[in-house]
């Protein structure tokens, strides 16, 4: 059904029909699965990538100024391209990896190589949050900087890298509708293929009410695990 | 030979370009078992001083030795295990919120790589030498301050070390904890016979603990000697304004009644 010759409530209706919403189980899977492990490479690399550039830091556990200038550059290059312009950038790697440059997995590459490093800077700013008293306690105490990493800087900024990776998975969800359009399969294949070029705006609207619905849960439990640990931790 | 000895130590920081100096050749002995505390207004290289003796900061020049360890000589691994022999306690406490009392007092048997039914044993011990024994399931951020510098100094001595710096640990408590702490800590040094050098800039804190004292000003000790002589005939400019502003708090607050 088409606003072109229906009302607005008329396709507000017809887009909550079965039909539709049957046809769109395996578009939801496909998303949900690229949303799953996207934001799985994303979480472990970013992380990764975050400690390092706050230990490597001037002003960080084991100052390394040309490591740092160099991941902080490459960070910024990959942050400066946006997101249709990786995905058609990760094109000649994904054939190299996968074979094929097109489909689900393809993708999760372009997302990753556009996640991570925004993730990674979100990391960054969470670890340099902690309190230097707490740093200096725990080396006047005798630690070594990775039982440091390990045991004091990533447990005190939980909360903040929990919420961080909410931005981050939310991101990520909106870069695999834009995969759609490159063959990702999901949910925003359904919304290019029928609500773009067939006119089809009931499908697109149901397209719209799932990610509406991924957004508000994904951050709502990224609200409520960070809320809960601060809570627990007589901090809120 | 003293147990800590400082000898000629400098400390200048590098602040865009501009130099500062810290500490202008710094010669302290404290001996085994005592209280000593450091006085001086705020940046007279007080917690600078203190930092260089667990090597928190890195002296220019000069000499730390602790029970005879070379500090400044010490390589990294080795400089980790004497650290563990020095216990520190701070101004903001600097605990780990994501870690409840228990787990505070723990850390640093953990990094040492206790066995966790001796790391039981030692913290419900300590705690209970601190007065802490029914917070063990608490998270720092629901405690108060006093008891916040009780789980500090816990988790300061649970290594069983044979130094103690106090880095200002009374100067964010009010007058009555204060005391609590100051009491814990002469009681710590009597038990354990735990030397603590005391750093602050109250003047209370070191008349009460203290058995001898140094007024530090501008990197430079310019006082030493026991507290009690340095109180009734200060010899320098800065000595003689903490005497005197000693002798006016004195007739408020002890007649007053703060417990002293």
């Amino acid at each position: 059904m088409s606003l072109l010759d229906s009302s607005l409530w008329e396709v507000i209706v017809a887009s909550f029909s079965p039909d539709i919403w049957k046809e769109l189980i395996t578009p939801i899977g496909e998303t949900l699965y690229m949303t799953v492990i996207s934001s799985l490479i994303v979480l472990v690399f970013g992380v990764l990538l975050g400690i390092f550039l706050t230990v490597t830091s001037p002003d960080g556990l084991l100052p390394l100024t040309v490591p740092y200038v160099t991941a902080g550059w490459i960070i910024n290059v990959l942050r400066s391209l946006p997101q249709m312009v990786m995905i058609i950038l990760m094109i000649p790697v994904a054939r190299l990896i996968f074979g094929k440059s097109y489909g689900t997995n393809a993708c999760i590459i372009a997302i990753a190589a556009s996640c991570i490093p925004m993730y990674a800077r979100i990391v960054e700013s969470s670890l340099l949050e902690i309190g230097k008293g707490k740093i200096e306690a725990a080396k006047s105490i005798g630690s070594t900087n990775a039982q440091i990493i390990a045991k004091v800087i990533l447990p005190e900024t939980l909360p903040g890298l929990i919420r961080g990776f909410t931005v981050a998975v939310i991101s990520v969800i909106s870069m695999t509708a834009l995969a759609g359009m490159f063959g990702a399969g999901g949910i925003g294949d359904i919304a290019v293929r029928f609500g773009y070029q067939r006119f089809q705006h009931d499908r697109l609207f149901a397209c719209v009410y799932i990610l509406v619905i991924l957004v508000q849960i994904t951050q709502g439990i990224g609200n409520l695990i960070s809320n809960r640990i601060l809570r627990k931790r007589n901090l809120l | 030979m003293s147990y800590v000895e400082i000898r000629d130590l400098h400390k200048t920081y590098d602040t865009r370009g501009e130099a500062l100096e810290v500490l202008k050749g710094i010669d302290l002995s404290v001996e085994r078992g005592e209280i000593y505390g450091i006085i001086g207004f705020s940046g007279a290289g007080k917690s600078t001083l203190a930092r260089c003796i667990n090597r928190l900061e890195t002296p220019d020049g000069g000499s730390v030795k602790v029970g005879g360890v070379d500090i400044l000589a010490l390589s990294k691994s080795e400089l980790l295990q004497e650290r563990r022999k020095i216990g520190m306690v701070f101004q903001n406490f600097n605990l780990f919120d994501s870690r409840t009392v228990y787990r505070n007092i723990a850390y640093p048997l953990e990094v040492s790589g206790f066995p966790k039914d001796k790391i039981r044993e030692r913290v419900l011990e300590t705690a209970e030498l601190v007065g802490l024994s029914d917070k063990l399931g608490a998270y720092p951020g629901g405690l108060s301050g006093g008891q916040k510098q009780r789980v500090g100094i816990a988790r300061a001595l649970v290594n069983k070390p044979e130094l103690l710096l106090s880095d200002e640990a009374t100067s964010a408590l009010d007058p009555q904890t204060t005391i609590q702490i100051l009491d814990l800590l002469k009681e710590i040094n009597k038990k354990a016979g735990i030397t603590i050098l005391m750093i602050t800039h109250e003047l209370d804190a070191i008349r009460y603990s203290c058995n001898r004292m140094a007024v530090l000003e501008e990197g430079k000790i310019i006082e030493e000697g026991t507290v009690a002589g340095i109180f009734n005939n200060p010899q320098s400019r800065t000595g003689d304004l903490f005497a005197k502003v000693f002798a006016e708090f004195q007739n408020i607050s002890l007649t007053e009644g703060a417990g002293i």
